[in-house]
């Protein structure tokens, strides 16, 4: 946890020196691209875990790769970066999202929440200290994902969006352990810390009723 | 990704006229499924219209009774509208079986009927796909076609249209609104919509270059049980092996649609006439020109125990 929190400390100077320079440009980093002369690049502002951040970015740039490549908010994995796996998911505007799926630049003036966004090390979200207390990963890396993904179920389900398995469409859903398998199925985990994954949810939602 | 240039639309006809001038051009709204396929480079737009700025993000009620679904409603929207979960239930319960919570927070109404094919040769740049790269050849007829289409078929193409929604759509009647490049509108009843594969298979839509659709209507609500059964290799998040759209009245007459089986949504209205007579009967018709591949076959029994299945539940 010392570590961690050390860790913690270094990345966020390093995020300091990043928002002081007045613009990064960042590549993509899918068929090896560079941002060389020709390739089209566009600015664009967004808000990032509360802060306001500005970048010049090739176009091709997605969300993902500016957060991890441009603004060095590694948290947000990239798994697939297909869709398929959900590593990538962060809240934009409030919803959960694919961030491997969307342009960078189709986000400006957009407010988003990374993993980094939820809870830090000494004051952790509910949602993660749930992770930590009922074991919900092995080797960790969906978990980021994982925990976006599950803090928008809970706000999905309070909204009162129904899911595949909600009995009556026109009834409020359930905060339920079936509700909350079904809705968290964009989110792989290879370790198959599912069950445990479904319990801190649980106690989460229980929390919250 | 190849390099592309970016642009905000500023109205849909703007953007329609710009598409057709610059070559090259896509429109992007959600992008799950675009942004997936540049990154294989099997789409490569030199240039991105990006219409997420348009407000075309309303569900209205129109004067006969229906719904105007604006063309970036999202699907998580859609199926959370009261209106659709009272009255068009069958939209909901298709749309809420297909992708993943944050897919469908992204996917739009108007780009999930857009959607490509999950041939798996179609996706692989290395297999001749004749969707892909027009007179390549198909792959799949003689490669591994169990999840591939049984009927709408052609000797160049075998793929399924992979929407969960569209099918729901089909059974509800609905038309698409679109505004040419010309600045001309026009309204394309859903049956018309999609293409067959024939000799063309990489012509999927009627829309013609840099036609933007703008809306999706349904007539006023029909009433009846309304079911969608999705049967798929895992409980969630996977494409649709079979899918039934059931509309049931209490008369025993109704609606049917197929997904998962064919190249667009799935219906023969004649069909619907053997309902009284039960699932078998319906299915014999549906699927009565039917060609499928040995790995395939079992779709066929699939639909009629999936209907029967639908049908019983409508009925109890």
């Amino acid at each position: 946890m010392h570590d961690s929190c050390d860790f913690n400390v270094s990345r966020r100077d390093l995020m300091v020196g990043a928002a002081a320079s007045a613009a990064v440009v960042t590549a993509p980093s899918v068929a090896g691209a560079q941002a060389s002369v020709g390739v089209p690049s566009m600015k664009v502002s967004f808000t990032v875990n509360g802060e306001a951040r500005a970048l010049e970015l090739d176009t091709r740039t997605t969300l993902l790769d500016a957060l991890r490549e441009g603004l060095h908010l590694a948290g947000t994995k990239k798994g697939c970066d297909h869709g398929q796996c959900g590593a990538c998911t962060v809240i934009v505007d409030g919803r959960r999202i694919n961030s491997c799926l969307t342009l960078a630049v189709m986000h400006e003036g957009g407010s988003i929440t990374t993993v980094e966004g939820l809870g830090t090390p000494r004051d952790l979200h509910p949602m993660q200290a749930a992770f930590v207390k009922h074991d919900g990963y092995q080797c960790g890396y969906c978990t980021p994902g994982q925990i976006c993904s599950a803090v928008s179920v809970l706000a999905e389900i309070e909204a009162g969006i129904p899911s595949h398995v909600s009995g009556d469409l026109t009834a409020r859903p359930q905060a339920s352990a079936a509700e909350f398998r079904e809705r968290m199925s964009g989110n792989i985990c290879r370790c198959g810390a599912y069950s445990n994954i479904v319990e801190a949810i649980t106690e989460v939602a229980g929390r919250k009723a | 990704m190849k390099p592309f240039t970016y642009e905000r639309a500023q109205s849909p006809a703007e953007a329609a006229a710009a598409a057709l001038r610059i070559p090259g051009t896509k429109f992007i709204a959600g992008g799950t499924n675009l942004l997936d396929l540049m990154k294989l480079q099997i789409e490569a737009p030199a240039h991105l219209i990006d219409v997420n700025g348009l407000a075309l993000d309303k569900i209205e009620a129109t004067p006969e009774g229906g719904l105007r679904i604006g063309a970036l409603v999202r699907n998580t929207d859609l199926a959370a509208d009261p209106r659709v979960r009272r009255d068009y239930a069958l939209l909901a319960r298709a749309l809420l079986a297909g992708a993943s919570g944050q897919l469908r927070n992204k996917a739009t109404t108007a780009g999930n009927l857009l959607q490509r094919t999950r041939c798996p040769y179609f996706y692989d740049t290395n297999q001749p796909c004749n969707k892909r790269q027009p007179g390549s050849g198909c792959a799949a007829i003689g490669g591994f076609s169990r999840p591939l289409a049984v009927i709408g078929v052609s000797d160049g193409c075998i793929a399924t249209h992979p929407s969960d929604m569209a099918v729901a759509m089909r059974a509800l009647d609905a038309a698409v609104e679109t505004v040419k490049a010309d600045g001309a509108t026009r309204r394309i009843p859903i049956a018309e919509f999609h293409h067959l594969p024939g000799d063309t298979p990489q012509l999927e839509t009627v829309l013609e270059a840099g036609e933007l659709i703008t809306a999706v209507t349904l007539p006023a609500p029909v009433g009846g049980k309304q079911l969608y059964y999705k049967v798929r290799d895992r409980a969630s998040y996977a494409f649709a092996l079979v899918s039934v759209a059931a509309i049931v009245q209490p008369d025993g007459s109704g609606r049917v649609a197929l997904g998962g089986v064919a190249p667009k949504p799935w219906r023969v209205e004649a069909a619907e006439a053997e309902l009284p007579r039960g699932a078998e009967a319906v299915t014999v018709r549906l699927l009565a020109d039917a060609k499928p591949t040995d790995q395939n076959a079992f779709k066929l029994p699939l639909v009629r125990r999936t209907l029967a299945a639908a049908l019983a539940e409508a009925r109890s």
